[in-house]
């Protein structure tokens, strides 16, 4: 028989062990670092939305592990340098048990011998070197395909679009150059005539002379691998330049709908590689997934644009947010353990990781889906 | 690494089950590409793809000229290392794009409206920071100049976001044909509106009274006081000039590329490779030093390598000033 103060008691002893405990749940750190400024800004900024449309996704349906999650988005400054300040700021600073970053390969493999320093796991949500997976790095875990994926999906594509003749514009950094090698090896295995190879400094606006040359040796084809900012301006002086090679980019950082904004007409007949289809959500592997998440971007009134990037970050996080769950507890270790076990349904078909790289040293890559689209009288099309 | 011993490579080598679980979406009919592939070498066409990387330069360096002679005034006459010019430029830049895009002022209405900003502009940076530091020395002013292009920068980002902007023109889609080769109408303006602006400020050192009390500032501070000179309003005058040049550039290449915050970066690094290589403050040595830079870059990434496009103008530089340290065309310095 309880007397009330008794009660009253035991409800305030209650009450304070609860908030004992709430306060012991504080939400589990993600580490974000991604290009908020400089050349990359645009792609930077939309993984960061597309990363925050998830954290507040899953702190709505309770967080994992009963913890809310937090996000600690850090701008690398689309510098190397920085790159590696801001990771280990996160690590060190923040505590982060996990990250996602860096978007390009140059700034992935910046980040990359943080990761073995002090042992912390990053989902790698943008980049194509193959390098970054076959240097035996553990902590590494790709959900981007690379280059030689993208170039092995294409490979069919050779003879279907009767390409004879072939010429290569990369931007001159891991990602350009790494994508020109694979996709040259693979033209030419297909009986393509390779043409010129030419580069681009990353942020050079004037391509003037490379298009002229391009443009001399008489191709039908010309791949082009560099970020958004770039093929805008690459498509227009194309036009100028009255270059009538059929031009494809790949990369999947070429935003479609970017390009039909700010090229205009010169944008049309262009091809692109994307790893995510926006325009047609029904018709990838998880159309419900890619469909509420079209659906969330436009609710918060984000670009358009942004969608071929802004999916990775939201793919990221719930991969990353698995895996958390998978290993019971925010610790590194357990987190890099359990990624490797991860099956997530994700806008990019299904998420699962395969060992790359050297023996006991592999790193992680999934085999995502590629897709090539054009734009054809200011529309991005599929045949 | 990625041979034999890797066990799954790209999950490409699983048997019978497809590489690429999401389909691809292809256009299958052969549009436009040419089916048969031209020979390697072809006299015809090495002709025109040297005449049009001659064209290209030309068309580039009056650019870049306008560019030079606006740092020129600045970092050669005024002895300012103006590290906010590339940000001028950019000002320049979304100074168009907020008229044309935002408020839908006519092009051709907007590109005066947007060089009298960056006037202003330079006008306020000289006045604001400059005007404090004279007699202070380089390494102050350079560091509060550093100061002051980092913070435009930011600025810039902040109001503008990171995502380029594109400008529309009112200029013909389709280029100007000349035989073998082609350029747009656009860069063809901005070439013609960069040769006058240069004539222009030729004409105003030169043959004005401005002109006149410019030079003699910045020749001897002093004297030009005594004799009656305003030289604070010269030392304004001369900066917002500068600065507006920049503008300028920036404005004309707004609508020819896309405006984003770093656009400015390059462009500074260049306009400091011309007005070096020209010589401090001389405004027929940075345009002839803007059209050499602009005809070793497009030769170079054309027949040598395009990956070494911007280390071409500036191997040229070094050559230049080990063989002529003043640059081409310094004006000769008094001693004592």
């Amino acid at each position: 028989m309880a007397s009330r103060p008794f009660k009253t008691m035991l409800a305030a002893l209650g009450a304070t062990l609860l908030a004992g405990a709430a306060a012991a749940q504080e939400p589990i750190k993600i580490g974000v670092t991604q290009p908020l400024t400089g050349a990359f800004a645009a792609s930077g900024n939309y993984v960061a939305q597309g990363a925050k449309i998830a954290e507040e996704e899953i702190n709505k349906a309770g967080g994992v592990l009963g913890r809310k999650i937090q996000l600690i988005v850090e701008d690398n400054k689309s510098n190397p340098t920085e790159a590696v300040a801001t990771a280990e700021k996160l690590i060190v600073k923040d505590k982060v048990p996990v990250m996602m970053g860096a978007w390009s390969s140059t700034l992935t493999l910046a980040v990359m011998p943080k990761l073995e320093e002090y042992k912390v796991p990053m989902l790698v949500e943008t980049s194509s070197s193959g390098k970054i997976t076959v240097s035996g790095n553990p902590y590494i875990f790709r959900i981007s395909p690379t280059s030689e994926m993208e170039a092995k999906a294409f490979t069919p594509l050779f003879k279907k679009l009767g390409i004879k003749k072939a010429d290569f514009l990369s931007t001159n950094n891991d990602f350009g150059l790494g994508a020109a090698k694979e996709f040259s090896e693979a033209a030419k295995r297909e009986g393509v005539t390779v043409g010129v190879m030419e580069t681009m400094d990353p942020k050079a606006t004037d391509f003037s002379a490379q298009l002229a040359k391009i443009k001399a040796s008489g191709s039908d084809t010309l791949f082009v691998t560099t970020a958004v900012e770039q093929i805008t301006l690459l498509l227009k002086q194309a036009k100028d330049q009255q270059l009538i090679a059929r031009i494809i980019t790949t990369g999947g950082s070429n935003s479609p709908d970017q390009l039909i904004a700010q090229a205009g007409a010169a944008a049309n007949g262009s091809y692109h590689l994307v790893f995510f289809t926006p325009w047609f959500p029904e018709a990838v592997k998880n159309p419900d997934i890619a469909k509420k998440f079209v659906a969330l971007w436009n609710e918060k009134k984000y670009n358009v644009g942004g969608l071929t990037e802004g999916f990775r970050g939201w793919d990221g996080i719930h991969t990353i947010v698995a895996a958390i769950k998978a290993a019971g507890k925010a610790e590194p270790a357990a987190i890099q353990q359990a990624l490797w076990g991860v099956k997530v349904q994700g806008i990019n078909g299904d998420i699962a990781f395969i060992k790359q790289g050297p023996a006991g040293k592999e790193s992680a890559q999934n085999v995502p889906s590629v897709y090539l689209v054009k734009i054809e009288g200011g529309k991005v099309t599929r045949q | 690494m990625r041979g034999e011993g890797s066990t799954e490579v790209g999950g490409l080598r699983r048997g019978a089950q497809p590489a690429y679980a999401g389909p691809i979406f292809t256009h299958l009919r052969c549009a436009g590409g040419r089916e048969n592939a031209a020979p390697s070498f072809d006299l015809k066409r090495s002709v025109e793809q040297l005449l049009q990387h001659c064209l290209n330069a030309l068309i580039l360096g009056g650019t870049y000229a306008l560019l030079g002679i606006g740092l020129t005034l600045i970092f050669g006459i005024m002895r300012v290392v103006n590290f906010t010019h590339g940000e001028l430029y950019s000002f320049g830049a979304y100074a168009m794009y907020m008229w044309v895009m935002v408020s839908g002022v006519n092009f051709f209405v907007a590109l005066p409206l947007a060089i009298l900003l960056g006037v202003l502009l330079g006008a306020a940076i000289e006045f604001l920071l400059l005007r404090r530091l004279r007699g202070a020395d380089i390494d102050t002013t350079m560091l509060v100049m550093i100061g002051a292009w980092i913070a435009l920068q930011n600025i810039e980002q902040l109001s503008w976001s990171g995502v380029a902007k594109s400008i529309d023109s009112p200029f013909p889609a389709s280029p100007l044909v000349l035989g073998p080769v082609s350029v747009s109408w656009n860069r063809l303006f901005v070439f013609v509106v960069a040769l006058a602006l240069i004539a222009a400020t030729y004409a105003l050192i030169n043959r004005t009274k401005l002109g006149k009390a410019m030079r003699a500032t910045f020749q001897d501070r002093e004297t030009a006081a005594l004799m009656g000179v305003q030289i604070n309003s010269i030392y304004t005058a001369t900066f917002a000039l500068g600065s507006g040049l920049a503008a300028a550039a920036g404005a004309l290449l707004g609508p020819v590329f896309v405006v984003y915050p770093t656009m400015g970066d390059l462009a500074s690094l260049k306009a400091f490779a011309i007005v070096i290589l020209g010589g401090l403050g001389s405004i027929p040595g940075a345009t002839i030093g803007g059209f050499i830079l602009a005809f070793m870059e497009e030769l170079g990434a054309g027949y040598v390598s395009s990956g070494y496009r911007d280390a071409m103008g500036f191997l040229l530089i070094i050559i230049i000033l080990l063989v002529k340290p003043t640059g081409l065309f310094a004006q000769k310095e008094r001693i004592g």
